[in-house]
């Protein structure tokens, strides 16, 4: 029962974001980044948001052109996740107004400041936007030095 | 001046190719490490957020982590922060930077600003190993009795992390975690029940202290459920469902064979299972946890119906995800409650048909499951339905499923046959050899249906026609051709068989017309050709007929083909006494596993062919012999000593196999023992399925050393009084297939025997060329010579290469305990099997050489020749010397 990686993959099939649970080597990376998106992508709207890759399952959920990829071990439950994955895209969306793919890639700290207030060595641990959003605020409140 | 992140996140957007990206990527690397050396305070922000931009792109990062060290050991927040997320981005579990960050992560744990505590929790949680988990537990393990709950729940996943790391310590946070099991805060609450869950994980008698607090989650999961709308927790009407979800799974780990603590939940379950609405994903994610906890702990049958029919309504749900996950829970239960999930089989065998091909595989797995002897009719004819529309990858797997199930469940033969019958005519290509063969196994072995098989085939491979019809004609050839006087026969119709009239004009000319078919595949036209040699005994009315349908092969391109063709029709000129017994009915044989077919793991003696088989017309045999003994000048060879190695390992092979196929007969074992004798001489070991398809091309080897002489005609000493029962040979065990595991050597036949031996079709020269891949790998004047004969096993595959390696002796004093080393570049692979025995025989010994199997797989095939080198070494019989030799092998072109 553990989130295994959390990834933001465009349409194109480029990562925007990619969180790893578990140490996987750069290599290994690319690779599994890039047989799950070819997956994914192929996918139609029509068939089921879970896909079996390797030894785990692979929860994805399309929002325009992202797609939201959840890699999670086989005693996950997938709805919840599936929930979660809309959980953590609803966040967002509050966090950044609308969130869009540019949004995410220039302030690709500030998604990964959200994502370790809700998840965190493959749990989740959060999932009221309030709270989650709160914290990163006070988190921000000492104006951070441009980046 | 470096750039900043926004401009490089651009200039890398603009980039137009990967080389582009790649030189930017590397100049800014070299960038970062030049401001990194400066030890720029100023940059170090931007610096680490630009490496996990990189990092992220996928490209080497390593360098930063020293600099995120740095930052974490910094005194202001944003260093600390951007410094923690840079490590726990970029770490790669590198000992000496976590040994590094031990020490600040532990004095952040302690700090008095919550904040930088929770950074370093989180870190911790994230990256922590197993010895800084030693080093930080008993600080961890005091947080989790924080007055904040920000950090209570950080360092809760914190010793999610730390027990996973690091079992043992896991004693250190039951206490406090069992405390938080009461907490009032959702998040923290969601925290605890998840490390009471990894506890339990790490230790089941964790579960003992853990059930003591049934009855509070009990009360906590009840409140949640009435607890009306909060918005802070509300998702989709359910407050809060991650947390019910994983209330649910505890339950489930501490309900799990304990009926006490089952009972105290068994309410609140049935009051999740049955109050849920299930109309949003939310809803359905809860009902799906629950349904599980219910099937995991001792729960009462009633409950179980429940969860059951529960699933049972997600399989009707439109939404896909909710049907895969129904799908994927039956498959888990059918096993445990098969009745409850059986009352849903019509739903689970329509999601067959979804257009998901996710919810195609998920449902026929648990079709298979949920096939017994009650359903097999019914679901045996849904399956052959879903066969001539499921997807390409599914339909050899299908068919393997179909005909396993029906071969466990069918309730009567004749059942049995027509499903298979169905089976190969939908299946087509995407039947598997094994099915055809235990098919003919099926029909040899019941009598009673042999005619109505044959009827029943017929009329499918009437029907069926073009590529997918091949495997289909074949059997349906073998069985005309065996059974073709039951097949026309009246008296043996079933009742409520269809009157259905084959005459055997009408077998002939279907044969015929395969025959004709420039499409069909040699292998399946072997089959049929011997099927009409068959069917020449059965209707000696059709004598003719059957003539001219093999004549039609005698030409073929096909030298297998044209030899054995122009061979009956031979055999027909000589009449019935050698006809008659030569073509007989097979006798029932019995199956074998596949791994006898192939020639592994073959025993026994040479003998073990000859048991109970009856040995047909061994007079006209014998005359046979005589005349084709007395026809066979040119081939002008002599019986070699080769027949001395007759019995030996490679006798076995053909034996066995002969053995398997045709029970037996005297005659079959004494013709295994011929041809093995050759193969053991000759240096090509006669591969069974290989054989018995036929001497393609019948190179026999002449690279064997002298002691072989001329194998053929050795073969044919030892194979000819056993003509007559080795001629039956079942060809449908060699069809279409390459042999699995043996690679193809030169095969040889029987009938190849008999070819030779006098009849004047187009056969090879009595002393045949060597096969194209035998040459000398090591020679040594007076003494060792190595010869390797290479073949490619799968003809699919060329890059892997099969060697044989022949080591002979011509020097008088045999080399003792021989071994062959051999070695291959990098981009190959090499096994090597056991040698035949440990010593070369002299060369006045008579002894089969020994002899060596290699296989080579070349990665590289195409681009790199093979290359080898040897090493062998021996103790010389006379002198009692280690002689140690060294060779460098140049394989021929093309290897």
């Amino acid at each position: 029962m553990t989130i295994r990686f959390l990834l933001l993959v465009n349409k194109q099939g480029q990562t925007r974001l990619a969180n790893y649970n578990e140490n996987v080597p750069q290599e290994e990376r690319r690779q599994i980044e890039g047989e799950i998106v070819r997956k994914c992508l192929a996918r139609s709207d029509e068939q089921c948001n879970i896909v079996e890759h390797r030894n785990y399952k692979v929860i994805y959920r399309r929002y325009a052109s992202l797609f939201f990829i959840v890699g999670v071990d086989e005693h996950e439950n997938e709805l919840a996740i599936h929930e979660f994955i809309h959980c953590v895209v609803e966040t967002l969306d509050r966090h950044f107004g609308n969130v869009c793919e540019l949004d995410i890639m220039f302030h690709l700290e500030s998604v990964h400041y959200v994502l370790d207030e809700m998840m965190m060595n493959g749990q989740i641990f959060e999932t009221n936007r309030r709270a989650v959003l709160s914290q990163v605020k006070e988190f921000d409140a000492p104006p951070a030095s441009s980046s | 001046m470096s750039m900043r992140l926004r401009e490089l996140i651009r200039a890398v957007r603009q980039c137009k190719t990967t080389a582009e990206e790649r030189a930017l990527i590397a100049k800014q690397s070299a960038a970062i490490r030049n401001s990194l050396k400066d030890q720029d305070a100023a940059y170090r922000h931007r610096n680490v957020a630009k490496l996990m931009f990189m990092h992220m792109l996928g490209y080497p990062t390593h360098f930063g982590q020293m600099e995120c060290v740095k930052l974490i050991a910094a005194v202001g927040f944003p260093e600390k922060r951007i410094g923690y997320l840079g490590l726990m981005i970029l770490l790669d579990e590198r000992q000496e930077v976590t040994m590094l960050v031990t020490n600040s992560i532990k004095n952040d744990l302690g700090h008095k600003n919550h904040f930088i505590v929770g950074l370093g929790l989180c870190a911790l949680g994230n990256i922590c190993t197993a010895e800084m988990a030693r080093d930080v537990a008993p600080e961890v393990a005091a947080l989790l009795a924080s007055k904040n709950s920000y950090i209570r729940k950080k360092a809760a996943l914190c010793a999610i992390r730390v027990v996973k790391k690091v079992p043992e310590l896991a004693e250190g946070f039951l206490e406090n975690a069992s405390a938080l099991l009461a907490d009032r805060h959702h998040g923290v609450l969601l925290c605890a029940v998840t490390l009471a869950l990894q506890l339990c994980y790490v230790d089941a008698n964790h579960a003992t202290t853990f059930r003591k607090h049934v009855p509070i989650l009990v009360r906590i999961l009840k409140s949640l459920i009435h607890s009306g709308y909060s918005a802070e927790h509300d998702v989709g009407g359910h407050a809060d469902p991650f947390l019910q979800v994983k209330m649910l799974r505890l339950f489930r780990v501490l309900g799990a064979g304990d009926a006490e603590a089952s009972d105290a939940m068994s309410d609140i379950l049935a009051n999740v299972a049955s109050n849920t609405d299930g109309s949003k994903n939310a809803g359905n994610a809860i009902l799906y946890e629950a349904v599980e906890s219910i099937m995991g702990v001792e729960s009462v049958g009633g409950l179980r119906v429940l969860a059951i029919n529960i699933l049972g309504r997600f399989l009707a749900n439109k939404d896909n995800n909710i049907r895969y996950v129904a799908l994927n829970t039956l498959a888990k239960v059918v096993a445990v409650d098969t009745q409850a999930v059986q009352r849903h089989r019509h739903t689970i065998v329509e999601c067959v048909k979804d257009s998901d091909v996710t919810i195609r595989r998920s449902a026929l797995q648990l079709v298979y499951n949920l096939v017994n002897e009650n359903n097999i009719v019914t679901l045996a004819k849904e399956l052959l339905d879903y066969l001539t529309v499921a997807d390409l990858e599914f339909k050899a797997d299908l068919c393997r499923r179909i005909a396993e199930l029906v071969a466990r469940f069918a309730p009567s033969k004749r059942w049995h046959v027509d499903t298979l019958v169905e089976l190969m005519s939908k299946g087509g290509a995407h039947v598997a050899d094994e099915e055809c063969r235990a098919f003919a196994h099926l029909v040899s072995a019941t009598p009673e249906l042999q005619g109505y098989a044959g009827r029943a085939l017929y009329k499918a491979s009437f029907e069926m026609r073009g590529e997918s019809g091949w495997k289909l004609a074949a059997v349906a050839a073998w069985v005309v051709g065996e059974y073709g006087d039951a097949v026309v026969s009246r008296s043996n119709r079933l009742e409520d068989e269809e009157g259905f009239v084959a005459s055997p004009k009408d077998l002939v000319s279907l044969l015929e017309s395969i025959v004709l078919d420039a499409a069909v595949p040699h292998a399946v036209k072997q089959v049929v050709v011997t099927a009409l040699a068959k069917l020449s005994v059965r209707f000696p009315s059709e004598a003719s007929d059957v003539k001219r349908a093999v004549s039609h092969a005698t030409d073929s391109l096909n030298l297998e083909l044209q030899q054995r063709s122009c061979e009956f029709i031979k055999i027909f000129e000589r009449g019935p006494s050698l006809t008659g017994p030569l073509l007989e009915r097979m006798p029932a044989f019995e199956v074998k596993s596949s791994s006898a077919y192939s020639g592994i793991g073959i025993e026994g003696g040479g003998g073990k062919g000859g048991g109970g088989g009856k040995a047909p017309a061994a007079a006209s045999g014998a005359d046979l012999l005589g005349d084709l003994m007395s026809l066979d000048d040119d081939a002008g060879a002599v019986r070699g000593s080769g027949s001395a190695a007759a019995a030996t390992s490679g006798a076995n092979l053909l034996d066995d196999l002969l053995g398997g196929d045709m029970g037996g007969g005297g005659g079959g074992g004494g013709g295994g023992g011929g041809v093995g004798g050759f193969s053991a001489a000759g240096s090509a070991p006669a591969d069974p399925l290989a054989d018995l398809f036929g001497g393609v091309g019948a190179t026999a080897p002449a690279t064997a050393p002298a002691p072989a002489a001329d194998p053929v005609m050795d073969l044919l000493g030892m194979a000819a009084p056993a003509a007559p029962a080795a001629a039956p040979v079942d060809f449908m065990m060699g069809m279409g297939a390459a042999p699995p595991a043996p690679p193809p050597p030169p095969p040889i036949d029987p009938m190849a025997a008999l070819d030779i031996g006098g009849f004047s079709a187009p056969a090879p020269a009595p002393a045949p060329p060597p096969p194209p891949g035998s040459f000398t790998a090591y020679e040594k004047d007076g003494g060792l010579r190595v010869v390797f004969a290479c073949t490619k096993p799968d003809p699919m595959d060329p890059s892997e290469t099969c060697v044989l390696a022949t080591y002979a002796n011509s020097g008088a004093s045999p080399l003792r305990s021989f071994t062959l080393q051999a070695a291959v570049p990098k981009t190959m692979s090499l096994s090597l099997e056991p040698a035949s025995g440990a010593d070369v025989p002299g060369a006045g010994s008579g002894g089969a050489p020994t002899t060596q199997r290699l296989r080579v797989k070349n990665a590289q095939h195409g681009v790199k020749p093979l290359a080898m080198r040897l090493r062998m070494q021996w103790t010389d019989a006379a002198s009692g010397a280690v002689v140690v030799e060294q060779a460098t092998v140049s394989f021929p072109p093309g290897m």
